[in-house]
């Protein structure tokens, strides 16, 4: 399992750069997440990004978009816009959760 | 007595109560299966109506020819279950008390889903193929078709028989070379994923074949609705697909009685632990089949499997002992690749589809990930077997956990 540094910290994340340990994700995190990919956050992509950490806490498996627009009350439209093009994996990137696994 | 009621009489359904029949001491329980209507399809023939290769009369055959004569079949439309009185609730009023529930109503195709599908080009120039109807409808359609952009389109994860679409493609690119029109036509596959499949061994492959065909590949487009009058796809981040012929695989949601009831994830699949399917919220009720939410390919593999063992599980459970079964997640797909090829993917929870030999004691074995003519014969073989094998219950020679025996893992970082 790879470990990267971020924001100065040992962080263990897979071959794509997703973390693999939920505990070692916060708020600072997020954001250095979040820059390396672009995305300034703001009160919206917390919404979101907070809607996930909990989510998966309870459910055990990342969300995905659809859950998030239902059950997170987020418009999928509004993800889009905050996520450009790949709002599911990007959320889940940022929110130091597994890449979703896109079914099967 | 003790009553097991089963909601569904599809393939999971037919295979449960078939198999429970011969386990359970018959002086201790009635075996009770609901389902709405006597029509029972073998849905992977769907596939090849479009191209006129079965008749409505290959896939389709009574239900209670394949339930067993000691087991009860009631016709009627599930109302709602009522899980802390036990009960299921019919639409007609009656009510079906239960000791233990199985939820085996599947998923099924939901066009309505996305605005413009039901519009006035629904079965005009936007057709389905995961109905009969459907799949009828787009087989006329296709008898006249003679050039312009024809559009393969997914709309939303999990689907069932994830490899499908990939197949109709296949099959149409065929199918157009053979009578001339290939040269005329633009093909393309849309898709939510960022591939041709969800895993990267098999995508790439599948992905190679696609492009092989000059069949274009649109990925990550979540599509928002279609506008009849432009004839084009749009999606949530403004994209267009522009079509002629749309061949749409709606999003895929699981009966409505099961959100009535309050037992459903955001798209009706019923969650459960997905190596019992044992429900996460109640401990008499089950899900097994397309109803479920386990992260396995909605597919009639997926559902043979884990009914060999479910029902070993159900016997020890029902008696007061642990469930000592694991089901894998094992899947087994012949997937069409036209030219009477086909390739075979056999995987599960941890393992994706890797290349190599499936062995078959007598039948195989046979390439995985390659197309042979082997796998082709197989698929064809495999109706025979679903209709006089697979649902009475007898046993059939696929184990049920995936194996690794033949399969090569290739060097990856």
């Amino acid at each position: 399992m790879p470990v990267t540094t971020i924001a100065g910290r040992d962080i263990h994340v897979d071959d794509e750069g997703f973390l693999t340990v939920y505990a070692e994700w916060d708020d600072d995190l997020a954001k250095q997440l979040a820059a390396n990919i672009g995305i300034d956050l703001t009160d919206a992509h917390w919404k979101a990004i907070r809607f996930l950490r909990e989510d998966y806490r309870t459910q055990g498996e990342t969300p995905t978009i659809r859950r998030v627009s239902t059950v997170g009350g987020i418009p999928t439209k509004d993800l889009f816009t905050l996520f450009p093009s790949k709002p599911g994996k990007k959320m889940a990137y940022i929110a130091g959760l597994p890449k979703p696994h896109g079914c099967v | 007595m003790r009553n097991l009621l089963v909601l569904g009489a599809g393939t999971a359904g037919t295979m449960i109560v078939n198999k429970l029949h011969k386990r359970l001491p018959r002086d201790e329980w009635t075996i009770t299966v609901v389902d709405r209507d006597d029509d029972h399809h073998y849905q992977p023939g769907y596939l090849f109506v479009p191209f006129g290769g079965y008749a409505r009369d290959e896939i389709v055959r009574s239900r209670h020819h394949f339930v067993h004569d000691g087991v009860r079949l009631v016709y009627g439309e599930v109302d709602r279950v009522a899980p802390d009185d036990h009960v299921v609730h019919l639409a007609d009023g009656r009510a079906l008390p239960y000791d233990y529930l199985v939820i085996a109503t599947g998923t099924s195709p939901r066009p309505d889903q996305t605005p413009g599908v039901l519009g006035p080009e629904w079965r005009r120039s936007i057709f389905d193929f995961y109905t009969l109807d459907g799949a009828e409808a787009l087989h006329r359609a296709l008898e006249v078709f003679d050039g312009g952009r024809l559009v393969v389109h997914v709309s939303e994860m999990p689907i069932k028989c994830p490899v499908a679409p990939l197949e109709f493609t296949f099959l149409a690119e065929a199918w157009l070379r053979e009578r001339g029109l290939r040269d005329r036509v633009e093909l393309a596959y849309v898709t939510p994923l960022d591939g041709a499949f969800t895993k990267p061994v098999a995508s790439e492959h599948l992905g190679h074949m696609l492009a092989e065909r000059k069949v274009e590949v649109v990925t990550d487009f979540m599509v928002e609705r279609v506008d009849p009058d432009r004839k084009v796809l749009v999606s949530y981040d403004e994209r267009e697909v522009p079509f002629d012929l749309l061949v749409t695989v709606p999003v895929n949601m699981g009966a409505d009685f099961v959100a009535r009831s309050g037992l459903g994830d955001e798209l009706n699949h019923v969650p459960v632990d997905k190596h019992t399917l044992l429900s996460t919220a109640y401990d008499d009720i089950f899900a097994v089949g397309d109803a479920s939410n386990i992260p396995a390919s909605k597919a009639g593999s997926v559902a043979h499997f884990s009914v060999e063992v479910f029902v070993d599980n159900f016997c020890r459970y029902v008696t007061g002992e642990p469930m000592t079964g694991r089901f894998d997640g094992h899947a087994n797909c012949f997937v069409e690749s036209g030219g009477g090829k086909a390739l075979l993917i056999d995987f599960n929870y941890d393992t994706e589809p890797l290349p190599g030999d499936y062995p078959l004691p007598g039948l195989g074995p046979f390439r995985l990930l390659e197309e042979t003519r082997t796998n082709h014969l197989g698929k064809l073989a495999f109706r025979w077997m679903y209709w006089n094998l697979l649902l009475p219950g007898r046993p059939i020679p696929l184990p049920a956990h995936m194996s690794m025996t033949g399969k090569h893992t290739p060097n990856r970082k």
